[in-house]
């Protein structure tokens, strides 16, 4: 089989359970934009898989993911290490984060939407924007991507669920505060759990600020073609992977998606069995 | 036939292809007919009668879309010489395994056959078939030959068999051709489309190997329109052909399409083939069907789909479709073979709205009864809803078989493109199109259609291709597109 083969450059634990991966690639480097992402599959018999570039380097040639353990492509993922490759990977797929001078940006993250949501600060930040960055974990030891996302912003507030770091409660506690303290906000964008991103949209709902939110359907070819990804924007069916992964969150159907994220709950769970009980 | 000997009268019918049991072949993704052996495919040539050309009357080579030299092959299977027979299929021919098991040849060089006016025709595909089988078995692909260079560079974008097919030809031709294709394994539809019980990847990786052997670079894992334009590969070659296919569902747009459990054909079979969850789990990709599937649709697709559930140990798998029988858009092996295995049909019943349990989770398809009116466009009668006849089919899956459109990234991302008011590219007769340089043709070009149209398209751009490189670079006027543009 001659396909093409894409080192490992780098391999580092961020938490427990996320691995962050650096990953030849000079041509995806070079094309990427904050908000897209690749289609990867670890061996030949593994499966197409979306993963969001949390960095990328067109002088390096690399691009960059952080990847949550949660599954056995996930668990594969944080098992590589330097000099090993993927069987594939496609990219940058997917529309770019829009880029435009808002004003005042809030940025929104949770676990591992941290890191997914570090280029798009970035990138918000370069464009001019005020940069409010509200970064969220359950712990203090799971926060990633700290230092990358307050170099790039104007204002940080950082929480936990259990307190051991910042503000202790939810992320959402400090959008509120903001909003109460009427900081006119333009623009809100949030990544993380479906959960914390249907929070917030109906949080910003009411005062009428636009939120983009950065949607994780399951995906097959990651190019438009299966529909496995269809997401309900406004009553209407969306593809996920070439419509998006960003949306516009006032008008996300949150409970189809979280529905059609369980599609293979059964199918996942012997795999992973399979996995961790073969090792 | 031993020299000297009458001709006796035409064996009537071909020589019975062995197949798979039914019960057995439902519980396996083995390839259900098995082949013939080297005697059968003598005898089958025999029934030949070498026809001589005539203006007066079409013959089986008029009726092939590549021009293979049809009587010319069987006479080398008469006298047993397969190399020589292959040699000549190879002459017009890139995917000959592919095309001797998908080819709708009832229609088409089989449709044309001077003995099947009377008795059933030569079994044209099915020697085509056993020729391609017996090379890659006996590894008898005659040598590469490998032209001198002509000093131009051609892109290819998409590798089915309209890609493959221009990549070939233009290499033999002596261009350097780089094909560029999204997926991880190369042959469009024939590797994540129709199933490896009537296509065996491994014959399609076969072909996509030789074609490689001869010269062309194949790139996986590029997505033309994200990684890079048609401008960019404009380039830096010196001319672009685009193949990329009909590969965007359509939907039925009713009430709860969204529901868990109903899935596009393409979702489907690309779980199922290109990322093979049959395999499930000793592959990674899942896959799930209930056990009671229905199937939208009645083409080829849609066949592929119902038998592909069955295979997947759905108890009852249901085609549901709009038409009666004989409007089924399917070739009718495919009918029969899936008939055999007990796929049901639901005919002239059409879909009404999907209903989903709390979970969201599809649990039950409204149908409605249809019958025929008059004749429409197509020429085929239309269906009308016969009012108040409404049923409700219990299933647990739906697949929705009712057609693909064409790809819409490569026309996104090239300004300059002209599309049709159905989304194909416009091309000209020669596979041109309004921007210089590229050339389109397969089913972005023509909508869904074959996988021997599509390499006709191919034959005929490589040709047009090959002039423009050569000798005659001039182009229409853009307008000339207009028409054909919406
Ligand atoms: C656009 C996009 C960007 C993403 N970016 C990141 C990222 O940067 N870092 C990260 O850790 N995760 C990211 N994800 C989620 C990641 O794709 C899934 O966690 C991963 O596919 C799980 O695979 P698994 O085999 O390890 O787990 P599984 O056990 O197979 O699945 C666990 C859960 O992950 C989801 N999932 C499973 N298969 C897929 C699939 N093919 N496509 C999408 N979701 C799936 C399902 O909700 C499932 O219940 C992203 C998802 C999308 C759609
Ligand atoms: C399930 C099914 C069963 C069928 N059965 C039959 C049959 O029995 N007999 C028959 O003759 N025909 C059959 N057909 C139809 C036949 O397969 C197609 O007509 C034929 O494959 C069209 O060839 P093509 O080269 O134009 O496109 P495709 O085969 O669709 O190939 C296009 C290729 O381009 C790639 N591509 C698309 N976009 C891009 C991009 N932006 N960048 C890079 N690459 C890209 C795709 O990944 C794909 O590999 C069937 C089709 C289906 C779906
Ligand atoms: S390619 Fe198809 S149409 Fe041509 S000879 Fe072969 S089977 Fe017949
Ligand atoms: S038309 Fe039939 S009998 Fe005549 S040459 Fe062709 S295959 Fe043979
Ligand atoms: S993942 Fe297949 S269309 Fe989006």
């Amino acid at each position: 089989m001659c396909v093409n083969m894409y080192d490992i450059v780098k391999a580092e634990k961020l938490t427990v359970d996320v691995t962050r991966l650096e990953i030849a690639a000079p041509q995806i480097a070079s094309k990427a934009k904050a908000g897209q992402f690749v289609m990867l599959t670890v061996d030949e018999h593994g499966e197409r898989i979306p993963l969001t570039m949390a960095d990328f380097s067109p002088d390096k040639g690399t691009i960059t993911i952080a990847v949550l353990e949660i599954g056995k492509t996930t668990k594969m993922l944080g098992a590589l290490k330097p000099g090993d490759s993927l069987f594939s990977l496609v990219g940058p797929l997917g529309l770019p984060t829009e880029l435009k001078n808002y004003g005042t940006v809030v940025c929104i993250g949770g676990g591992i939407g941290l890191a997914l949501m570090y280029p798009v600060v970035r990138a918000l930040k370069q464009a001019g924007n005020q940069m409010i960055s509200i970064i969220g974990a359950k712990t203090k030891e799971l926060l990633i991507y700290e230092d990358e996302i307050e170099k790039v912003s104007d204002e940080i507030h950082v929480c936990t669920d259990d307190g051991s770091k910042g503000h202790h409660g939810f992320v959402s506690d400090v959008l509120k505060k903001l909003i109460d303290d009427k900081r006119g906000i333009d623009i809100v964008y949030a990544v993380g759990p479906i959960i914390m991103m249907k929070v917030i949209a109906n949080m910003t709902r009411p005062h009428e600020i636009h939120t983009v939110v950065s949607l994780n359907p399951i995906m097959v070819d990651g190019t438009g073609m299966c529909g496995s990804c269809r997401v309900i924007v406004d009553g209407q069916t969306k593809f996920g992977c070439v419509d998006g992964p960003e949306f516009d969150g006032h008008k996300v159907d949150f409970e189809n998606l979280t529905a059609r994220n369980r599609r293979y709950l059964t199918e996942e769970a012997v795999s992973l069995r399979k996995f961790t009980g073969a090792k | 036939m031993p020299e000297g000997k009458k001709k006796s009268k035409i064996v009537p019918k071909k020589y019975p292809m062995p197949e798979q049991d039914p019960k057995e072949r439902i519980k396996n993704f083995d390839e259900v007919p098995t082949g013939q052996d080297a005697e059968t495919i003598i005898k089958e040539a025999r029934r030949c009668l070498q026809c001589k050309e005539s203006p007066k009357r079409k013959l089986c080579k008029d009726g092939c879309p590549v021009e293979i030299d049809i009587p010319a092959f069987i006479k080398k299977v008469q006298e047993g010489d397969f190399a020589e027979a292959m040699r000549i299929v190879r002459e017009k021919q890139n995917l000959p395994a592919v095309c001797g098991r998908v080819c709708p040849y009832e229609n088409q060089c089989e449709g044309n056959c001077i003995v099947g006016k009377k008795n059933e025709p030569v079994g044209i595909g099915r020697i085509e078939r056993f020729l391609a089988d017996w090379e890659r078995n006996e590894q008898k692909h005659g040598k590469i030959v490998k032209p001198s260079s002509t000093g131009k560079s051609v892109a290819v974008v998409g590798a089915g068999p309209a890609g493959l097919t221009v990549a070939g030809d233009l290499t033999r031709l002596g261009h350097k051709v780089t094909v560029f294709e999204a997926l991880q394994y190369s042959g469009g539809v024939l590797v994540y489309g129709i199933p490896e019980f009537r296509l065996p990847k491994a014959i399609v990786q076969a072909e996509v190997d030789f074609i490689r052997r001869s010269g062309v670079e194949i790139k996986n894992d590029h997505v033309i329109g994200k990684l890079m334009t048609v401008d960019d590969l404009l380039a830096e070659h010196d001319a672009v052909f685009v193949g990329t296919g009909a590969g965007l569902p359509n939907w039925t747009n009713l009430e709860g399409e969204n529901l868990n459990g109903i899935l596009s054909a393409n979702e489907f079979l690309t779980r199922v083939n290109l990322m093979k969850a049959f395999n499930f789990p000793d592959y990674d990709t899942p896959i799930r069907v209930g056990k009671r599937v229905v199937t939208l649709g009645g083409g080829n697709v849609a066949m592929d789909c119902a038998r592909t559930a069955l295979r997947l140990g759905a108890e009852e798998s249901v085609i549901l479709y709009r038409r009666s029988e004989a409007e089924l858009p399917a070739r009718r092996e495919e009918v029969h073979h899936a008939m055999e295995e007990g796929v049901r049909f639901e005919l002239l019943a059409a879909p009404v709205r999907y209903i989903g349990d709390e979970n969201g989770d599809v649990k039950q398809i409204e149908a409605v009864r249809m019958k025929l009116g008059e004749p429409d466009e197509s020429g085929r009668r239309r269906p009308i809803k016969i009012e108040g006849s409404n049923f409700i089919l219990d299933c647990q899956t739906v697949l929705i078989a009712i057609g693909q459109s064409p790809n819409p990234l490569v026309p996104m991302t090239t300004p300059d493109l002209k599309t049709t008011k159905w989304g194909t590219i416009a091309v000209d007769a020669e596979g041109r199109t309004s921007k210089k340089g590229v050339f389109a043709g397969g089913d972005i070009s023509t909508g869904a259609a074959t996988v021997i149209l599509a390499m006709g398209d191919g034959k005929r751009a490589a040709k047009a291709m090959h002039k423009y490189l050569t000798e005659d670079p001039s182009w229409p006027d853009a307008e000339a597109f207009e028409k054909a543009a919406c």
